[in-house]
């Protein structure tokens, strides 16, 4: 593998795991939120 | 010895993003928001605005997930074709495995939301619209009838009638009219879209009507299909199922929508044909649609 090739594959996994960690903390906030509303139904 | 399979680098996530065809998702999920806005209130009470975010979130993740799911089924024909040549799988950019797992978790995901976060009704026809559309469209129709567009047309169908189950976790008259329009409203959209596209879907070998019946038979289903179409857009309001205004625009747009139909219908493409009819057929049936669905919501929310 060439210096290029192994630089490429770096980058494309650094860009993906901070897309999967962004993500993944956008389903946090949501279930979080989700949780919020779904405890507010059920008190009303 | 068998041959090194060349090593591809991980695909890139932009790739990951092209294959759930976003610009499909802005007709899904406004029809999905319209389905849900024109639901009643359940126990005086609309849908919670958390719950409804989440709910057109599925509809669009399942719509992302068929998408992939597609690509990755059609990734050989694909290939043959201009307009799709340059998409990840077809332009070697991606592997099909990483298509298949992505799609599949895609849409178990958004099922499995749906029905934790929403309610088991709309996860059901969720579920319901991403098998349709890969099962029984991509792997089943696409190849092997000119009417594959039609009953592809019911996918689109489905998001109109997730929005109401997910507001009201049920279905009803109003919301199965809403999935109708969309079903009939397809052929006559998409064929005159065919009609004007020099589409290479023959050298692909994907029945479409103009390439298999021809011009003449593709003029008559687009005006034979507009008039069930017509029907069952401005049903809702004689049937009490919406006010005065849905009824004024339907009926107006509708008149309009069958004129244009009709001078499609009963034409012929000349030589150096520009082809403004179909044109503007094509462009109407989209505006079309966004007026329909927003007609509902405003004779629900403004005027009710």
């Amino acid at each position: 593998m060439t210096p290029e090739e192994e630089d490429l594959i770096r980058r494309r996994q650094r860009s993906r795991s901070i897309v999967v960690a962004v993500l993944l903390a956008a389903l946090v906030v949501l279930i979080f939120a989700i949780t919020l509303s779904r405890i507010r139904l059920a008190m009303t | 010895m068998t041959a090194a399979v060349p090593l591809l680098p991980p695909a890139d996530w932009r790739d990951f993003l092209a294959l759930t065809k976003p610009r499909v998702m802005t007709l899904v999920v406004f029809t999905g928001l319209c389905g849900m806005l024109a639901a009643p209130a359940v126990d005086g009470r609309g849908i919670d605005p958390v719950i409804g975010f989440t709910a057109i979130l599925c509809i669009a993740l399942a719509a992302g997930a068929a998408g992939a799911l597609n690509q990755w089924y059609e990734a050989d024909i694909d290939a043959l074709m201009r307009r799709t040549a340059k998409r990840p799988l077809p332009d070697g950019r991606m592997d099909r495995q990483s298509a298949l797992h992505f799609g599949v978790g895609l849409g178990a995901f958004s099922v499995i939301l749906m029905g934790l976060a929403v309610n088991l009704v709309s996860a059901a026809i969720l579920a319901t619209s991403i098998l349709f559309y890969v099962l029984v469209y991509t792997v089943w129709l696409k190849r092997r009838t000119p009417q594959n567009i039609v009953i592809g047309g019911a996918a689109g169908a489905f998001p109109p009638l997730i929005g109401w189950a997910a507001a009201t976790g049920s279905v009803a008259l109003l919301p199965l009219l809403l999935f109708l329009l969309v079903f009939l409203w397809t052929p006559p959209h998409f064929w005159a879209l065919a009609l004007f596209v020099k589409t290479d879907y023959a050298n692909a070998g994907v029945p479409m009507l103009p390439v298999v019946a021809g011009e003449r038979v593709t003029r008559r289903q687009i005006g034979l299909y507009t008039i069930p179409m017509a029907i069952v857009a401005v049903a809702p309001w004689p049937l009490g199922l919406t006010g005065w205004f849905y009824g004024a625009v339907s009926i107006a747009m509708t008149a309009a929508f069958a004129w244009m139909a009709v001078v499609v219908a009963t034409r012929r493409q000349q030589p150096d044909d520009a082809m403004k009819p179909e044109k503007l057929l094509f462009k109407f049936s989209i505006l079309y649609l966004f007026g329909m669905f927003g007609a509902l919501v405003v004779d629900r929310w403004v005027l009710a």
